[in-house]
């Protein structure tokens, strides 16, 4: 088997490359190069910048492994970082990793894993490929606090029939452990936490510079539309958003509603915030699609535990009643559907109400 | 898995009388050649020898007309930001298909306010004498214009370039980037009748982190690096002496060698795109139709990836290259294919086959054969 690894320069991927190798495949390793500065060099600080580059090509020279660096700068600034600003403009909170996910790493990067005459396309992502019974499943993680199938629901069968994710069968304190035994010199590197294109400063700063228009200001309305306050863009908030609103109430406020062509902010209280139901469109699915009034625990934002929900048609994508009330999920993220362990499939969330959506 | 290098564009393989003029040097050679003991004058007369040997291989009036640097892009920059610093006023004019050394040099030199304009290339990319006197005018300029292209090999007139600029402005200072061409044929200060000349040893077989720059008597130049005053206070720092004598070895047997080299190397080369035209009819052999350097061979496959193709080559032990590329190793877009008037995708098929003097016999035949089964395979 001759293994295609995409190599950040992370733990993860540097521990997944290894476990290839000792599994017998031939190991390539490669770096996507996604996003650059304004003289075509490769960022020098945060995620996918020439350090992690260098770390990646680093390991690569210790697992005595050929290793390149793709350029993929084109597919990044179309599929990813303009939906993403877009998105924000339209007041949504896209997903950019998913959206990288879904066209550029497992799309464009599967289609090349052909192109190079390679079997699978291998990534330190923490979910697991399971296969049973002729079909494929994406399953959660062993490590539980590392979990990354939510940003991997866009996988179907023949995605999954190439894909091998394996440091989603370790903890991460088992990766951390096997990268130091193998010595390699990404065993203490941080796990990366912003968007890899934001390179410094906050998004907020990033937006301003891409799309000056998100900078401009508005005013902050409680839910009976007084005037509490005044902002100095939409994109730089989120729904169920409470820090940073610069509004002094009483108790706590949130965001509930984001209206970027009237530029107003909406804050109220918690209760304000709950909601019944929610809609995602472009849903894909891992096998089967799901069922109308089939029930399943959907995970609606990144770092939150899946709740229960039932399925319904809704105008072309689906709706998902919550058991109980939940806080309203912000338009644009992504929405997954699980069965337990395993991933069903998953969408985009929209407003229901202006059915607004990103990147298309 | 027999190796077939294909990139001695990128850097030649070290020649024997290089290596073991260096392992004479770096074992018999000490001392400090500013110093003034024997062993000093031991280490001083090496360089000296050295630099009375590059020039007469140069054709150079006089040794000091040699400028050891650290390498083609400090030659470049010497040149380039050297001489318009050495004098008032002076802009600069280079072509748009130079080295990155250079272009980046000149921007440079716009930023901290220099005029800089560009003259472009022919759809073989090859630059037109007329057209550089039209840009320069009655300016005094420095001109770069490269002796032979670093991605396509075309050679580029630099005689008559120098000739009708200094027509139209007799102070012009004629700067010619010869990194590529050296190898290629005949370079010396009559065949380019520039001012100022680069060379990188790496590229002909010498070591790497080696120059030089050829500097007419006459010619205004201010130092880049200060300090000691060494080579004649034109580029401060002791000298690199084991790095020098190799350099200068490989230009000597890079002379020697060139009937040799045009004949068998460019051999190689012609047996190669026979076999690719033979067998890859939609294969373009880029500048094919200008005198180009007889190791060189530039090619668009059509509908291939060039950076797919460079991979699954190197995974079957023939390296080739394309273009440029970033500092991360990732291909760049040529800035010179579109100078050439390429569109961007087209010159993301192309690959950069470099052949050179360590190519062996059957190297081109063998190299076209699996160059043509993997597109085949695509």
């Amino acid at each position: 088997m001759r293994a295609l690894v995409a190599m950040s320069g992370g733990v993860d991927s540097s521990v997944a490359a290894a476990l290839m190798l000792e599994q017998g495949a031939e190991v390539i390793g490669v770096t996507l190069k996604q996003w650059e500065g304004p003289d075509g060099s490769m960022p020098v600080s945060g995620c996918c910048t020439l350090s992690d580059a260098e770390d990646a090509r680093r390991v690569a020279a210790q697992l005595d492994i050929p290793y390149y660096v793709l350029d993929y700068v084109d597919e990044f600034t179309e599929a990813v970082v303009k939906p993403f600003a877009e998105g924000y403009l339209n007041g949504l909170t896209p997903n950019p990793c998913v959206e990288c996910n879904r066209k550029v790493r497992f799309r464009a990067l599967l289609d090349r894993t052909a192109e190079l005459d390679c079997d699978v396309l291998v990534t330190g992502h923490h979910a697991r490929v399971e296969r049973s019974g002729g079909k494929y499943r994406l399953r959660r993680a062993i490590d539980p606090t590392k979990d990354q199938s939510y940003v991997l629901h866009m996988l179907d069968q023949s995605s999954l029939a190439k894909v091998r994710l394996p440091v989603g069968e370790m903890t991460k304190t088992q990766v951390r452990a096997r990268a130091a035994a193998l010595g390699l010199r990404t065993a203490a590197k941080p796990d990366s936490q912003d968007i890899c294109f934001v390179t410094s400063g906050d998004y907020r700063d990033f937006l301003g510079t891409v799309v000056p228009a998100a900078a401009s200001g508005g005013e902050i309305v409680d839910t009976d539309g007084n005037v509490v306050g005044h902002h100095a863009g939409t994109a730089s908030f989120t729904i169920g958003q409470r820090k940073g609103l610069g509004v002094a109430v009483g108790e706590p406020r949130f965001v509930v509603d984001i209206e970027p062509r009237e530029q107003v902010v909406t804050i109220g209280t918690k209760e304000d915030l709950l909601t019944d139901s929610c809609v995602a469109v472009d849903m894909s699915f891992v096998d089967e699609p799901i069922e109308p009034g089939d029930h399943v625990e959907v995970k609606v934002r990144y770092r939150t535990e899946p709740v229960g929900a039932t399925a319904a048609p809704h105008a072309g994508g689906w709706e998902f009643r919550f058991d109980r009330p939940q806080p309203r999920p912000a338009p644009g993220q992504a929405l997954v559907a699980y069965r337990g362990e395993y991933v069903l499939g998953g969408g985009t969330i929209v407003d229901a109400r202006s059915g607004v959506t990103v990147g298309g | 898995m027999a190796e077939i290098y294909l990139d001695h564009a990128a850097t030649a393989p070290l020649r024997p009388e290089a290596r073991d003029a260096m392992v004479k040097a770096l074992d018999e050679i000490g001392g400090n050649p500013s110093g003034s003991h024997a062993v000093a004058r031991m280490a001083k007369n090496a360089l000296e020898e050295s630099r009375e040997r590059a020039a007469e291989l140069l054709g150079a009036d006089r040794p000091d007309e040699i400028v050891f640097t650290g390498g083609g892009t400090e030659s470049d920059n010497l040149a380039i930001v050297g001489s318009v610093r050495a004098s008032a006023g002076r802009a600069v004019v280079t072509s748009t298909i130079e080295h990155k050394a250079v272009l980046e040099a000149a921007k440079h030199l716009h930023a901290m306010g220099s005029a800089w304009s560009t003259v472009g290339c022919d759809r073989d990319g090859v630059v037109m004498p007329t057209t550089c006197a039209d840009v320069v005018g009655g300016n005094e300029a420095t001109v770069s214009v490269m002796a032979a292209n670093n991605e396509t090999g075309a050679l580029q007139p630099v005689a008559e370039i120098a000739g009708s600029v200094r027509g139209s402005q007799p102070g012009v200072v004629v700067h010619t980037d010869a990194v590529q061409a050296f190898v290629g044929g005949e370079v010396t200060v009559a065949s380019t009748r520039a001012d100022l000349i680069t060379l990188s040893a790496h590229k002909f077989g010498g070591p790497k982190g080696v120059g030089l720059l050829y500097v007419r008597s006459g010619t205004p130049l201010e130092p880049l690096v200060h300090g000691g005053g060494q080579e004649a206070g034109r580029r401060s720092g002791t000298a690199n002496v084991p790095g020098i004598v190799g350099m200068v070895e490989a230009m000597a047997a890079t002379v020697s060698d060139r009937d040799r080299f045009r004949d068998d190397v460019g051999g190689e080369r012609d047996r190669f795109e026979a076999v690719l035209a033979d067998r890859l009819p939609k294969a373009a052999i880029t500048a094919r139709e200008v005198p180009r350097m007889p190791h060189f061979s530039h090619v668009r496959f059509p509908e291939i990836r060039a950076e797919t193709l460079l991979i699954r080559l190197d995974r079957i032990g023939v390296r080739a290259a394309a273009g440029s590329a970033c500092q991360s190793g990732a291909i760049e877009p040529s800035h010179v294919l579109t100078a050439m008037g390429m569109a961007p995708a087209a010159a993301a098929e192309c690959v950069r086959f470099s052949f050179g003097w360590a190519s062996r016999v059957g190297d081109g035949e063998a190299a076209a054969h699996i160059v043509a089964d993997m597109v085949d395979s695509i």
